[in-house]
């Protein structure tokens, strides 16, 4: 395969620090993210990566430093804004509507791009129904796209977990984000279904051009698809680079295999 | 009576005589989308410019892989339009296994469905240097590749456009050069052993049995038809591209190999194929949805069947039924059989067919007595299927039907199957030893099978005439042995999904079996008993019980029978893997390979007849993805109890 366009930096975090109390969750953290990488950020537990997602998001308000995205740069963001300006996500522990279709769960991604309010989409009546059309069509491709065509009609509940987070996938991706957050996307998987998963998100990357984010424990996985990866320890920012570089970055090794005293 | 006209010509007959009607449908994006006659032409005609511009000449070989896709299909008819010899391949085999076809055709050309079959094209330019041209249907993941003379369909038709342009009559011209004798595909035969051979048909022996099928059943153009199983399969071929172009139905293609089941659904088939196999998933999927319903369902539904099976085949077969009976049918009909046929997708069917496999007696019964015209057939890829049909209400699990119009058949002194029919083979591709092997100067077709004519005229299949071989030694010394005959009947009960019997010149007859895990697995669920895959469960000791008394159960069966009484099997063991077509065991067509099988696990059936009680075995697997592995375990064995065969009175 030929190597992809990867362009100016899209997103850059400065000197991030956040606290819960006297929990240092996060200290002094700075990395930046281009157009069109696969960025992962990797760690041991509780080495603050959900946090850092949590920051970039809007979920979490970090106490120091800046996040600077397309150009703008925020003290702190908000999750409304951040949905708004393009950058959409995917969660640890799946937050989808159980008992809603996949269908519908991956229509609720298309929300923000509606432009007629609650009372129109509830009466589902002339303009309105032309626009939920418009939507369908666009998570119809999706469905296509992450082949989940047989569990169109089925609850999301009753699916096994791995297609579950093929439908959280869906959903963020439906908001046609610039830059997709996923936190854990190979959580819980046998290897037949990550593999899946390593096709969809490197599918996403070369087909829509979208910048990926993302948190994850398998290393084989993080090695082998992203362009550079951020590690993280105890809050700390311990290594930035290549794959290759990171895997021979001594502090890495021994984060995560120990050291021998 | 040849048939005199070619695929090309009968598909622009329907372009003129019904523009507009229907020809394919495909779902796409959630919606079945429609491609009419004119349309359809109007792509097989720019298909056909664009490969002639890229060289394909009369005479030359396309190779087609894929689900079926209308484009693809379209690509068939263009091939054929240029007096070019389209090869389907199966879309599900490892790109190792396409090199064969590909070399023997002398394959230049290939239309792919997307990158998956791309990357297996790719991967096999080395060992075939002239496969220069590539396109693909589905541009998805394929935006970075960049390989000499890989290109899109889109790109083929919009080249095709042009040349369209420059020569106008080229198209119809070319059509017109086609003859009825010329060879319309290569169907490569997946074989127990060996290479694979290339059958060729024309379009007069294709034709001709589509017709004759056609008429047989009198089907219409208004007939609605699911495109599910492999382009490669020649059955496919008969009922969703012989008898489309000659009959002029609809033929639908499902969004995808997970969709079958909802797809089927939605367009309700009138005509419909499916081997044993499908049916058997079907009626298991029911049984096990219906064990979970609520009592009282529950009763209602076994009350109905009940009655379905006394009285529903009899009412199938137009035979006397006294009018409570069909009172309570008909009432039966508005709670159970309606409602269920249309759970299972059939309530449109008038005419299904199933064969390639023997169907069990109780499974072929409960399809007619809920309403289905379930019907077998009888047929290979060397007689373009149609040899013999089963007439509508002549329907029965044990034989085959009745030769239909064309066919003559009779049996060799040695007792195997000869037949005659306007639908035989031309001959295999490059194989002239293999070709008089099978087909004799004066045009009998050697079918392999051992087989005969029962009284009222059905033909009846007992095994591959090669398979049957004798015991000897032992208390059944020289007693007939049918390897086949014996596994259909263990296969027939739901745990059992696969059985492999060996007996020939030895003195009694053994078997290999793999059950059915989601049969097995439901069962096991239901008596608390925990097992951690296939290996372990296959091993438990319940379901040693279980698999016994289902193979006591074939034994008291064959003992009724004089002649099969000596294949009564004495020992059997559950193998710890499921017999898989990517190791080789089984074909693409899931027709059990012996000679692999006794290879690979010579040292079981070794235990078997050495009578060891347990033997430890390890080995390779290839998974899905190409990677391999290993699987172990050591295998129980256990002896079955065998009966005197009962003589027959008189």
């Amino acid at each position: 395969m030929t190597s992809k366009k990867i362009g100016d930096v899209i997103l850059e975090v400065k000197n991030i620090s956040l606290a819960f109390g006297g929990v240092k969750a996060l200290s002094d953290i700075s990395f930046d993210v281009r157009e069109h990488e696969i960025r992962a950020i990797i760690g041991p537990n509780g080495a603050g990566k959900s946090s850092m997602l949590n920051c970039i998001n809007g979920v979490y308000q970090p106490q120091q430093g800046a996040i600077t995205f397309k150009g703008q740069t925020f003290r702190h963001m908000n999750s409304r804004q951040v949905a708004e300006m393009g950058v959409a996500r995917t969660f640890q522990n799946l937050a989808l509507f159980k008992g809603m279709s996949v269908l519908d769960n991956i229509m609720t991604g298309r929300n923000l791009h509606m432009k007629r309010n609650l009372l129109w989409q509830a009466l589902r009546w002339g303009p309105a129904e032309r626009e939920e059309i418009a939507q369908r069509e666009k998570v119809e491709r999706i469905i296509d796209f992450l082949e989940i065509q047989a569990y169109r009609k089925t609850p999301v509940g009753r699916l096994p977990y791995g297609l579950q987070k093929r439908v959280d996938l869906g959903r963020a991706l439906a908001m046609e984000p610039q830059v997709l957050l996923l936190d854990e996307p190979m959580a819980g998987m046998n290897v037949e279904e990550k593999q899946d998963m390593c096709r969809f998100i490197l599918d996403v990357n070369d087909e829509f051009g979208t910048t990926i984010v993302l948190i994850e424990h398998d290393m084989g996985v993080v090695m082998d698809i992203s362009d550079r990866v951020v590690v993280l320890d105890y809050g700390k920012k311990i290594g930035d680079g290549t794959p290759d570089a990171v895997r021979s970055n001594d502090d890495v090794i021994s984060a995560y295999l120990g050291t021998s005293h | 009576m040849a048939a005199t006209t070619t695929f090309p010509r009968l598909l622009l007959d329907h372009a003129t005589q019904r523009p507009d009607a229907a020809a394919l449908r495909e779902k796409e994006y959630g919606i079945w989308q429609t491609l009419t006659w004119a349309e359809l032409a109007q792509l097989v005609r720019e298909l056909a410019h664009g490969l002639a511009q890229a060289g394909l000449q009369r005479g030359q070989h396309l190779v087609v892989v894929g689900e079926n896709r209308p484009r693809l299909q379209a690509a068939m008819l263009a091939a054929q339009a240029l007096g070019a010899i389209p090869v389907p391949l199966y879309q599900d085999a490892v790109a190792a296994e396409f090199a064969f076809p590909i070399i023997n055709a002398e394959v230049d050309f290939a239309i792919v469905e997307d990158q998956e079959q791309v990357d297996k094209m790719l991967e096999l330019r080395e060992q075939c240097p002239g496969l220069g041209h590539i396109w693909f249907d589905d541009p998805r993941g394929l935006r970075n590749y960049e390989q000499a003379g890989l290109a899109s369909l889109d790109a083929l038709c919009e080249s095709g456009r042009q040349h369209a342009q420059a020569q106008p009559d080229f198209f119809n011209t070319q059509v017109a050069l086609g003859e009825p004798g010329d060879v319309a595909a290569l169907f490569f035969t997946s074989g127990t052993t060996g290479n694979p051979k290339g059958v060729m048909h024309t379009h007069a022996s294709l034709i001709d049995r589509a017709q004759a099928g056609a008429r047989f059943d009198k089907l219409t153009c208004d007939e609605e038809v699911l495109a599910y199983l492999p382009a490669a399969w020649v059955g496919q071929n008969i009922f969703s591209y012989a008898q489309w172009l000659a009959c002029g139905y609809v033929v639908n293609c499902p969004e995808s190999a997970s969709t079958v089941g909802i797809d089927l659904k939605e367009i309700g088939p009138t005509y419909y194929f499916a081997p044993p196999r499908v049916f058997e998933g079907l009626l298991t999927s029911v049984m096990i949805r219906m064990e979970d319903a609520g009592a009282p369902k529950r009763w209602l539904f076994n009350q109905c069947m009940a009655l379905a099976r006394r009285v529903g085949p009899a009412l199938m077969d137009g035979k006397p039924v006294s009018t409570f009976d069909r009172f309570k049918y008909a009432l039966g009909n508005l709670a159970i059989y309606g409602p269920l046929r249309n759970t299972l997708g059939l309530t449109r069917v008038r005419v299904a067919y199933t064969a390639g496999e023997a169907i069990g007696p109780d499974l072929f019964s409960f399809y007619r007595s809920i309403g289905i015209n379930l019907k077998q057939l009888y047929g290979s890829t060397e007689t373009a299927v149609f040899v013999c049909l089963q007439p509508d209400n002549q329907a029965r699990s044990d034989t085959v039907g009745v030769p239909i119009e064309g066919v003559e058949i009779k049996l060799s002194p040695s007792g195997e199957l000869l037949i005659k029919s306007p639908g035989l083979l031309k001959g295999y591709f490059k194989n002239p030893a293999a070709t008089a092997e099978v087909l004799t100067a004066e045009g009998w077709y050697h079918t392999g099978d051992a087989g005969f004519i029962d009284a009222s005229g059905h033909l009846k299949i007992i095994d591959r005439a090669k398979d049957v071989g004798r015991i000897m030694g032992g208390p059944n010394d020289g007693a007939m042995f049918a390897p086949k005959y014996v596994e259909n009947k263990l296969k027939f009960f739901a745990h059992i999904k696969e059985a492999v019997a060996f007996g020939d010149r030895r003195d009694r007859c053994c078997a290999f079996i793999n059950i059915d895990f989601d049969a097995v697995g439901n069962w096991a669920e239901r008596r608390n008993l925990a097992y951690a895959g296939y290996t372990d469960l296959a091993q438990k000791p319940e379901v040693y019980e279980l698999i016994r008394e289902c193979v006591e159960k074939v034994n008291a069966d064959l003992a009724q029978d004089e002649l099969l009484a000596g294949s009564q099997i004495s020992r059997f063991l559950i193998l710890h893997k499921e017999l898989d077509a990517d190791d080789g065991e089984l074909t693409r067509t899931r027709k059990v390979r012996r000679g692999a099988i006794a290879d690979k696990y010579g040292v079981l059936i070794e235990a078997l007849y050495a009578g060891r009680n347990s033997q430890f075995i390890e080995t390779a697997v290839k998974f899905e993805d190409g990677r391999s592995g290993s699987v172990s375990a050591d295998l129980k064995i256990v002896d079955v109890k065998t009966f005197p065969a009962v003589r027959s009175a008189a």
